[in-house]
């Protein structure tokens, strides 16, 4: 992990020390205490917001307190809060363990998927931001339009015919099927095409080039440390959808040893539909709390990294 | 590997001397694109003007697929319905989302950071997952809407049942997605100059006169691009309809939406020819309504 690097670009020029604005009230205009800058908080609007941050969190806490509840408790109590008997450690457990372990099984394969397919994903959007924000060559504009234009084809659109390629190739059922589509991110290319041609001076390569350092090198050395912030946005946004993916292995996996946690999760709780099939509602729901937990965790952790990518990558809209 | 160059100072000499590099960096990417988007698009042309027959095998058909398609009720519908949830879930969404951005920008909430992170999360949660989860909540003897008629002692309309099914789901797509559009916004409006108010302030201008005159147009890309996105992403309309089938089919029939049809018809018809015939009718509507907003957005700034 790299240390802190600020994003040069980012703009953060307008931090509103409100506590300090209320202490020493600049002498020089009497008149507005509360400027611009230092504004009067309002309870009013921190009351409606409130109300937004509410329907935000009342399905989290419904899954968190469902967590801890056993089958039986899960009909019989109300949803918002916990019943006599706390079985989350009981519930988590059994999750972990059901049908010979398959959840784990489903974990590492969706840290498989997520490796490779963020990872290499975000390595790909990275070199080709940075081929397009620093050099010029012939057709750069028409990679431009193409990509841009390929995010309005339909999933399916793609998946039908993509299956169906795969599947004279043998990829199907593999992993490769779903690692290989999830390479390409057109929204990462553009943000790292913005970042990198606002965090990176040209006079900074070219002073390297005089320099006699070889182009590979000067990627390394000098662009690849001012474009760190724009990568951890890139690699949490990619993540996030590999993560999260649950069409495209829904259409190339059929074995459930190769399922990410999104299917596995779905296939459980299709399970009550089923006939003979048994109920494991307190599986689906504390394996649904396991899946999240990650990701809420990383982007709480990483804050600062991609608030900053994201707030450069919105400079040339 | 290392490539000597020379000193370049004009642009003509690095557009001559280094595009191969550029090009070279760029490569990786355009490669995977070609195979998973360029290919995967052409073949899809091609299955759409061919038909499997019991007699004969598969036959060159012309566009008779999509003759089929134009007078299928069944396609119609499901744009309809999308086309709805378009209309009014959309700018319910990204209405929230402006809000509660202007909100956080003014600076006047307590506690901004802890609201901004907090409307956020929903974003790192799995369609699955919230969906799932909604779903549970949804029922009536179970859930949350059972404890409301417990607690009141009143029937509250099932929202599972076939005419409230679609306002459900929009509600989780909305739950999904304000975070992520309120982001987008509020990065945009954290780069206005500040200057700019103070200016427009000293002039006497309120609040709501600088959100107006001020904000809204310096995000006016933000908005476009979160206006696109959305509008894509109505069209597409799958994941929440499909995870909710299973629990009522009476509800989400196999062609609720054209991606749920077009998923049936592929994989559980084996119908690929009209399947790809209605992925493509479905990308170039979406290509079309994405650009005729762009036009119309960018008409109204000039």
């Amino acid at each position: 992990m790299t240390t802190a690097t600020p994003a040069p670009t980012q703009t953060d020029n307008h931090h509103r020390p409100a506590r300090t604005a209320r202490l020493r009230t600049p002498p020089a205009r009497p008149r507005r205490a509360h400027s611009v800058d230092r504004p009067r908080r309002s309870a009013t609007l921190t009351v409606l917001s409130s109300l937004v941050v509410l329907y935000t969190l009342v399905p989290l806490a419904w899954l968190v307190v469902s967590s801890t509840k056993t089958q039986a408790d899960l009909l019989g109590s109300p949803g918002l809060w916990f019943s006599g008997h706390f079985a989350l450690w009981d519930n988590i457990s059994q999750t972990l363990s059901y049908d010979h372990h398959v959840f784990l099984r489903w974990l590492l394969n969706t840290l498989l998927y997520v490796v490779l397919g963020a990872g290499g994903a975000t390595l790909l959007s990275v070199l080709a931001g940075y081929g397009l924000a620093k050099f010029d060559f012939r057709g750069k504009k028409a990679v431009f339009a193409v990509v841009i234009g390929a995010v309005a084809v339909p999933t399916t659109a793609l998946a039908v015919p993509t299956f169906l390629m795969f599947s004279t190739m043998g990829l199907t059922n593999t992993p490769w099927a779903v690692i290989i589509p999830s390479l390409v991110s057109p929204f990462g290319l553009y943000l790292m095409w913005v970042f990198a041609s606002e965090a990176v001076p040209t006079e900074l390569l070219e002073a390297a080039r005089v320099d006699g350092s070889g182009e590979v090198r000067t990627f390394f050395r000098i662009a690849l440390p001012l474009l760190a912030p724009g990568i951890v946005t890139v690699l949490l946004f990619t993540v996030v959808a590999t993560w999260n993916n649950y069409f495209l292995p829904l259409i190339m996996i059929k074995d459930p040893n190769w399922y990410p946690l999104t299917l596995g999760l779905n296939a459980w709780n299709d399970q009550a539909a089923t006939a003979g099939g048994q109920p494991v509602f307190n599986l689906v729901i504390t394996g649904s709390l396991l899946t999240i937990v990650p990701l809420v965790a990383a982007f709480l952790l990483l804050q600062r990294y991609w608030q900053s990518g994201l707030a450069a990558g919105s400079v040339k809209e | 590997m290392t490539v000597a160059v020379p000193p370049a100072r004009s642009r003509t000499t690095r557009r001559s001397g280094r595009g191969w590099i550029g090009l070279g960096f760029t490569a990786p990417f355009l490669a995977v694109f070609g195979l998973v988007f360029l290919a995967p698009i052409g073949y899809s042309v091609y299955l759409s003007l061919f038909q499997d027959r019991l007699i004969g095998g598969t036959t060159f058909v012309g566009i008779d697929n999509y003759r089929q398609a134009v007078d299928d009720p069944q396609f119609w519908e499901g744009l309809g319905r999308v086309g709805l949830f378009l209309l009014v879930q959309v700018p319910v969404m990204l209405g929230i989302a402006l809000l509660v951005a202007l909100a956080l920008d003014s600076g006047r909430l307590y506690g901004r950071d802890f609201f901004r992170i907090t409307v956020f999360l929903p974003y790192a949660v799995p369609a699955v997952v919230a969906t799932l989860m909604w779903g549970f909540m949804y029922g009536t003897r179970f859930g949350l809407v059972a404890d409301l008629d417990h607690t009141f002692g009143i029937t509250l309309p099932d929202p599972l049942s076939p005419h409230l099914i679609l306002a459900s789901i929009g509600n989780i797509v909305t739950w999904e997605f304000i975070g992520y559009n309120m982001l987008i916004f509020y990065s945009a409006l954290r780069v206005i100059p500040h200057s700019l108010y103070e200016a427009a302030s000293i002039d006497g201008a309120g609040q709501w006169r600088i959100v107006a005159a001020i904000k809204l147009p310096a995000i006016r890309g933000a908005l476009m691009i979160a206006t696109i996105f959305s509008i894509i992403g109505s069209f597409q309309l799958f994941n929440e309809p499909s995870i909710l089938r299973p629990l009522v089919p009476d509800s989400v029939s196999t062609s609720y939406t054209p991606n749920l049809y077009t998923y049936s018809l592929a994989f559980n018809g084996q119908q690929e020819d009209y399947a790809a015939t209605v992925a493509i009718i479905m990308g170039l509507v979406t290509m079309i309504v994405a650009y005729a907003f762009q036009l119309r957005g960018m008409r109204k700034e000039a």
